[in-house]
């Protein structure tokens, strides 16, 4: 029986020096065969893991992970929280992403230290405020809360921003989704592991996917650095290497791996309070709960496999950061990270079946796909469950690219992520 | 940041360039002969190799003129700079289900 986190569990652990807290998952050796297979051990796979024991009974799964835990993009994100995106398709998805996580840490009795603190997306010119008041009107049809706040409205909302009228780009309003805002990456890795490892998921770390065993059109089995494995279903979800993966099943995607980067300030008393994006200057600021100031913005233009981009990129997004917020011009920068995002051409994800049976792909999240996790694992684990794509999983399928029935979500995705 | 070779003007930052993506994706003849898959499979698929990439770049803040390069998208090493409408250097890159056009 796993140990409950609650205050009483904190007060006990804490008379005995904390030293008898319990493991929070197994180590096991992989079994020979399981039922469901999921590649990749970041927040999405142990999330749709998780929704598979829970929601359709589904135990005997595995998740394998080549590195450790959340190593990838989970761990690597700037953890913004939010779901006004323009699209019917995608506001359903995101929407019900967000609700999940509204209830996500009593759901795992793990704290994700969701804080929503309002994400505000800044307006500089008259096409983004035609942009920008569009989609508060699209997201409240879609029954998504949304503002849209003028010059005035923003130096409340933030007073640290410098809307002057005499910058280079002014600002000239935004639109805030208040229940918008920032979880805790690691925990929310860590929480859907725990939770699914009580339910019987074995969580596989150091072990690579190498291959498929496909027979007559159909899955049965992976090759990995800890031997082969049967299965008759097998869900992809390698944020940055599913074409890598999927190529070696025979099937090309439409994803593009390209590094994105971000960076923290050193910490410092807490100064802003809620979350800023602007897509027309470059750049987001947040600032965690250790204090530190948390940016990023853009990918880098070439693809590539490195977790590192250019500097340029960063000091492109540090000229953005000042220009809005002239107070942090004497900030020291701590450390720059990158991790890799596959982008599909319309910056909307894959959730799909393929030409492979049993093999399902769940990816090409791109820039901005922490904030759906909760959602994307909860409608990848139907799709696996029932062999059918969830309804709010349909419209994201691979033959988009074929019908032309794209999402097209650049407006809501490109630097804000 | 990348140092580029540009075959017209030399080695120069990164920011001087732009990346165009993959190389020797030649616009089908016929599209009008083609189904949708095919047709979608031209407008949005490309290669994503972990290792050696065919890609374009130009030269958007000096010379604006295109070229092709081999690099190693886990290294960042370019292997090889070569003129727009030629084959890649023997035994770089993998054209993988790109298609390529001769040089005219
Ligand atoms: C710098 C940065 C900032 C970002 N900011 C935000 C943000 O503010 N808000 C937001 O919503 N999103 C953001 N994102 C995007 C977000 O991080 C990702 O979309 C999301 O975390 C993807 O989760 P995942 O579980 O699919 O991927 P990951 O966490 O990357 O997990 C995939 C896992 O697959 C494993 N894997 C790969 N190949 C194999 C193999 N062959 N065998 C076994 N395992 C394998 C990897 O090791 C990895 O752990 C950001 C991303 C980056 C890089
Ligand atoms: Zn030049």
């Amino acid at each position: 029986m796993k140990q409950r986190f609650s205050a009483f569990t904190l007060l006990r652990n804490g008379l005995s020096w904390h030293e008898n807290w319990q493991r929070q998952w197994r180590s096991p050796d992989p079994k020979p065969a399981y039922d469901v297979v999921i590649v990749g051990g970041g927040g999405h796979g142990l999330a749709t893991a998780y929704y598979l024991a829970k929601e359709h009974g589904i135990t005997n799964v595995a998740v394998l992970e080549k590195g450790w835990l959340g190593g990838g993009n989970t761990g690597r994100n700037t953890t913004i929280v939010r779901s006004n995106y323009l699209w019917d398709e995608s506001a359903a998805l995101y929407e019900h992403s967000l609700k999940l996580w509204e209830g996500l840490s009593a759901d795992l009795n793990y704290n994700v230290m969701l804080s929503q603190r309002g994400v505000m997306n800044l307006a500089h010119n008259l096409g983004d405020v035609r942009e920008a008041q569009r989609r508060v009107h699209a997201n409240r049809l879609n029954g998504v809360d949304a503002e849209w706040l003028d010059t005035a409205g923003v130096k409340e909302f933030c007073p640290i921003i410098n809307t002057s009228p005499d910058v280079r780009y002014p600002v000239l309003g935004a639109t805030l989704q208040r229940r918008g805002g920032t979880a805790r990456h690691d925990a929310v890795a860590w929480g859907y592991a725990r939770g699914a490892d009580a339910r019987g998921v074995d969580i596989i770390q150091n072990c690579e996917v190498t291959g498929f065993d496909i027979e007559g059109g159909a899955i049965v089995g992976v090759q990995t650095t800890r031997g082969a494995i049967r299965t008759s279903k097998v869900g992809v979800v390698a944020a940055g290497h599913n074409s890598v993966l999927a190529a070696k099943a025979g099937i090309r995607l439409p994803l593009q791996s390209h590094p994105l980067q971000a960076l923290v300030s050193e910490p410092i008393k807490p100064v802003h309070d809620c979350v800023v994006m602007s897509n027309t200057v470059h750049v987001y600021v947040s600032q965690s709960d250790k204090g530190e100031l948390v940016m990023g913005a853009g990918i880098d233009g070439y693809n590539s496999y490195a977790q590192r981009g250019s500097f340029h990129i960063i000091e492109h997004q540090m000229a953005a950061c000042l220009e809005l917020f002239p107070i942090f011009s004497r900030l020291r920068m701590l450390r720059t990270w990158g991790g890799i995002v596959d982008v599909c051409p319309d910056a909307s994800p894959l959730l799909t079946k393929t030409p492979v049976a049993g093999l399902f792909i769940n990816g090409g999240w791109g820039t901005g796909g922490f904030k759906a996790t909760p959602g994307s694992g909860h409608v990848f684990a139907h799709t696996i469950a029932r062999d059918e794509p969830h309804p709010l999983a349909a419209p994201f399928s691979l033959d988009r690219f074929t019908t032309g029935a794209l999402i097209d979500e650049h407006g809501a995705a490109a630097v804000a992520h | 940041m990348l140092l580029i070779s540009c075959p017209h003007c030399g080695p120069c930052d990164e920011t001087e360039f732009h990346c165009g993506g993959e190389a020797h994706v030649a616009r089908p003849h016929d599209p009008a002969a083609l189904d949708d898959a095919a047709w979608g499979a031209f407008i949005f698929m490309r290669n994503n190799p972990k290792g050696q990439f065919n890609e374009r770049w130009v030269h958007a803040a000096g010379c604006r003129r295109w070229f092709n390069m081999v690099r190693d998208t886990v290294t960042h090493r370019i292997l090889a700079v070569y003129p727009m409408g030629s084959r890649p250097p023997a035994g770089l890159g993998h054209l993988g289900a790109a298609v390529v056009e001769d040089a005219q």
